[in-house]
């Protein structure tokens, strides 16, 4: 495949992270599952600038978010597929 | 890529091999810092370290302070030193710390002699050292010599990514070739601590691990933290980058020890390893300048520092080289890339090959190739400071 607008750590995680520098909501994006080597597609429902995450499937509030196969936080409210994951619906469990 | 296994390093007397022919001058302490830049002035190719502290501090944090000063004495980048306090007696503790490798070393305290006469003894002694230096010669080194430290900085998701596997490819692949190297950011590594501690050789040395990641929580993080921590770890930049929480950034930051090294022990912070060979962890700050301070005190001669967003860090003593797989930093702050790796996320590059990369970068460098933060003069020193002095 060509250079993917998102790549996933992990076949387990909920997040992928854009790597292209302007993805528009409606972009239909192809990402790359480095852990199978697979393509995805997934229609961004958000801006998303480069290096944040976009939703892989419909996650909800009060859910484990897991990036690299590990928790990364829990979400804060309802993010459904392809919508941008960040501080204002991903927290910490830490402190 | 064969790896190559000699480079050309300067051995010095304690057998220790150095990739940079410094002679600095080193302040005790925050007073002698004018003194220190004057010589510097006065002296062409020395270099003055000046720093903030060494004043009033007193049980572990003064312990802290000698091994810092001690210790970027000893490094093998440098080849002399000349020491210049308030007074003789802490001056001479710093000097006889150093005179042990057996490089030359001198001290000089203000007290009794004041400034003028002060920099003219310490120009005299600094003029022999660095005519004596420059007739010191690069010789062949076996890799195995070499110590390497990593430590990230302005991560962005793109670090997790590109950048930190790209040095953990390079550790893993010097690590069974008898290289030392070191990591640290015991605050960076909470959300993976357990993670973590698996890495450890032993169950002994995780153990260790997260004892020292515990006490940091509870004696630093939890009696001073007044919110989450937000903006703080992670940071404004790492934010900006795409990084959410302290677990994300952990996981990414963990990336730099590779995918199959254990470290085989836990180092208190500008503690020189005493197990041989391998992969070590040290008790730091993840603030760049203050882990990378303790590391170059420690004897490490060579810094891999992957970033995200662009930190601009370099060390007066051990040369930091800066990678990035972010390619808007690769572009926009060029000038600080020793190695771009964004072909990663464009799936033009592997991490084998990024890691070969970096290898040939670090060995043109350890030959004598300056990095972008040497060129730009980059020379953050910064000591850490347990508490607050007496």
């Amino acid at each position: 495949m060509s250079a993917p607008h998102f790549v996933v750590h992990d076949n387990s995680d909920s997040v992928g992270v854009v790597v292209v520098e302007t993805v528009e909501p409606q972009t239909e994006m192809t990402g790359w599952n480095m852990e199978t080597d697979e393509t995805i597609h997934i229609t961004a429902l958000d801006a998303i600038p480069i290096g944040h995450k976009v939703a892989l499937g419909d996650i909800g509030n009060g859910d484990t978010i897991l990036k690299y196969g590990h928790s990364i936080g829990k979400a804060v409210e309802d993010i459904g597929k392809g919508h941008h994951v960040h501080v204002h619906n991903l927290k910490t469990t830490k402190w | 890529m064969a790896i190559p296994k000699k480079f050309m390093g300067y051995r010095r007397q304690n057998g220790r091999v150095g990739i940079r022919n410094h002679v600095i001058i080193l302040p005790l302490d925050d007073l002698s810092n004018a003194a220190c830049e004057k010589v510097a002035n006065n002296v062409k190719g020395t270099l003055a370290i000046p720093h903030h502290y060494g004043r009033l501090q007193f049980g572990e944090d003064l312990e802290l302070h000698f091994r810092t000063l001690i210790g970027s004495g000893c490094n093998p980048n440098v080849a002399a030193v000349v020491v210049i306090g308030i007074e003789p007696g802490w001056t001479g503790r710093v000097v006889d710390g150093i005179a042990k490798t057996g490089k030359p070393v001198e001290g000089f305290a203000l007290e009794r002699n004041g400034e003028h006469k002060t920099v003219m003894n310490a120009s005299w002694a600094a003029q022999k050292f660095v005519q004596d230096a420059s007739e010191i010669h690069r010789e062949e080194c076996d890799l195995s010599d070499l110590w390497v430290s990593v430590k990230c900085g302005e991560s962005d998701t793109t670090s997790g990514i590109g950048s930190n596997p790209t040095v953990g490819n390079l550790i893993d692949k010097l690590d069974p070739l008898g290289v030392t190297s070191c990591f640290g950011e015991t605050s960076e590594i909470t959300g993976a601590e357990e993670v973590c501690r698996e890495r450890g050789k032993t169950p002994e040395v995780g153990k260790k691990f997260y004892d020292t990641w515990q006490a940091y929580m509870d004696e630093v993080i939890e009696p001073n933290k007044t919110n989450d921590l937000s903006e703080s770890q992670p940071t404004k930049g790492n934010i900006e980058g795409g990084l959410t929480t302290i677990e994300e950034k952990a996981f990414g930051n963990l990336e730099k020890i590779g995918k199959k090294t254990s470290y085989i022990d836990v180092l208190g912070p500008a503690e020189e390893p005493e197990k041989g060979p391998g992969l070590y962890f040290m008790d730091t700050s993840s603030a760049a300048a203050e882990c990378v301070t303790l590391q170059a005190a420690a004897g490490f001669a060579v810094h891999l520092f992957p970033t995200g967003q662009g930190n601009v860090i370099g060390n007066p003593i051990e040369p930091v080289i800066k990678l990035t797989a972010n390619p808007r930093t690769a572009r926009e702050m060029s000038e600080h890339v020793d190695l771009d790796v964004s072909g990663i996320l464009r799936r033009e590059m592997n991490y084998d090959q990024a890691g070969d990369a970096l290898i040939d970068i670090m060995m043109r460098t350890c030959n004598g190739r300056l990095t972008c933060a040497e060129a730009l003069g980059h020379q953050e020193f910064v000591m850490t400071k347990l508490y607050r002095s007496a």
